[in-house]
């Protein structure tokens, strides 16, 4: 599908956001955050990019499935190691071994479910580490009431994954067109509420 | 013709969005120098005087290839190779324009002149006239006209020429062969039919795409070599070496999965992150 000039519009901004993230919105933070938001505020400033140049037929690429687990999986550990400091061990070894794992079952072809339920198990657990722990903290005042935004910039990558799943299953509850319409809103709007959550949280 | 398509014809043949790229690596590396970045004489002196260099040597080289352009099916449409200007028209408007910007570049700073000049020299001499038809590796010459911009506004800002304004300078050395062998791979047949020699028709498509990943892993560590020494915040720092990532992920991509897709992303993503990388050079300072 043509893109449009309000998509690459959206990307660009999405781009913005994330270096801004990148570049200014994680200092102060401890070495393993700092790293671990990096790179997946990076990988949604390259993807932004390679979209905006590419097209949304880059999505059609196998390599997505793997790609977009490195956010929501480098994301949560950030937030894990800051806020959980009791389970920073288990989670780096789920966050490693989960990944590890995305990537085999995605490179050799299978015929059972196992893909399937690798990727439901890192995406759930991933997702609602970074939609509950900003929404508990916040509410528990550890952290900020904003910092709840950071949560819901969560809800939107699990939004935003379930939509490319349903593209890449080839059994969409929207049309193609819908979801690549949405696509860049959703990658946008994530964006913005995890920038403003780490800023006023 | 009149005055206004006279103007879009020559506008055209300055490349505009290459000339604005090479003008804006000069003024990152003017204000690298933290030199006072907010001299606005300065600054318009460093412009004009590297746009007029850079559109003129643009326009001589224009001149000079009218007829290979006409031959190649991308650059038919030229002005040149379309006959809409005369050549001597051409050829005096490249003069002029060169002998402008770089006899300003000297009344400005002697040695911002030398380096302007050298650019010009080897973008329109040694590129262009002598080495373009001969060989594949006339690109390494041009990168070298490529880079001087960087150099001269960095020497400019500093007074002399030091290490990180020749790091900066390989960076976009090093980014050239990124850039502009992914273009060649594209065209190939319009630089066949023309007889210019190119790493494609001359070695191959593997050594090209390896020649692509090496120079885009040697740019991306000059600039983060280049951005380290010219004291980039750590944040900064970061950024680039996430938009570095991309460039490195881009040519991996292109030597063991390539494709038309990939090798068009690398050739777009590779002006997108130069542009950054100068953005985030002038940011740093400002």
């Amino acid at each position: 599908m043509k893109m449009t000039s309000r998509d690459r519009i959206l990307l660009l901004l999405t781009a913005l956001l994330a270096s801004y993230q990148v570049a200014v919105g994680i200092d102060g933070f401890s070495a393993l955050p700092i790293i671990a938001y990096t790179i997946g505020f990076g990988v949604l400033l390259i993807a932004a990019l390679l979209i905006f140049i590419l097209g949304f037929d880059v999505l059609d690429s196998p390599i997505v499935v793997i790609v977009s687990t490195i956010i929501p999986l480098s994301l949560a550990m950030g937030l894990v190691w800051q806020h959980l400091a009791s389970f920073r061990t288990v989670y780096l070894l789920f966050t490693i071994v989960s990944f590890l794992a995305v990537t085999l079952t995605r490179s050799i072809s299978m015929q059972n479910k196992l893909p399937v339920i690798t990727i439901a198990v890192t995406h759930g657990i991933a997702g609602m580490t970074i939609f509950l722990l900003p929404i508990i903290l916040s509410m528990q005042g550890q952290m900020k009431p904003m910092f709840a935004l950071v949560g819901i910039g969560g809800a939107l990558i699990g939004i935003g994954g379930l939509l490319l799943s349903f593209l890449k299953t080839g059994k969409p509850i929207l049309s193609r067109e819908i979801i690549l319409r949405l696509f860049p809103i959703l990658l946008l709007l994530m964006t913005a509420f995890f920038v403003a959550g780490f800023i006023y949280g | 013709m009149s005055f206004t398509d006279k103007f879009r014809h020559y506008w055209s043949l300055t490349k505009p969005s290459q000339s604005g790229l090479l003008l804006a690596t000069g003024l990152a590396g003017y204000m690298s120098a933290r030199c006072p970045v907010f001299n606005i004489g300065a600054i318009l002196n460093l412009s004009a005087s590297l746009f007029l260099a850079i559109a003129g040597s643009t326009l001589l080289n224009m001149w000079w290839d009218r007829d290979i352009d006409a031959q190649m099916r991308r650059t038919q449409k030229r002005a040149t190779s379309k006959g809409l200007l005369s050549e001597n028209e051409v050829l005096r408007a490249g003069l002029i324009l060169s002998l402008i910007g770089v006899g300003w570049a000297v009344a400005m700073d002697a040695r911002y002149g030398l380096i302007v000049f050298a650019g010009l020299f080897f973008d329109v001499v040694v590129y262009s006239i002598w080495l373009k038809r001969r060989t594949a590796w006339s690109i390494f010459w041009g990168g070298i006209s490529g880079a001087m911009p960087i150099l001269a506004g960095r020497a400019l800002g500093l007074g002399a020429v030091d290490w990180i304004g020749i790091t900066l300078a390989l960076g976009i050395l090093f980014w050239i062969p990124t850039h502009t062998l992914t273009f060649s791979m594209k065209f190939a047949k319009d630089y066949a039919d023309a007889c210019v020699p190119t790493f494609p028709s001359t070695y191959g498509l593997a050594v090209t795409r390896a020649t692509i990943a090496i120079s885009s892993v040697l740019a991306a560590a000059a600039m983060v070599v280049a951005g380290y020494g010219i004291g980039m915040t750590w944040g900064f720092l970061r950024l680039l070496g996430v938009l570095s990532a991309g460039l490195l992920m881009l040519a991996v991509a292109i030597t063991f999965n390539p494709s038309e897709r990939v090798n068009f992303g690398l050739f777009k993503y590779a002006s997108i992150y130069m542009l950054a990388a100068m953005i985030l050079v002038v940011i740093e300072v400002i």
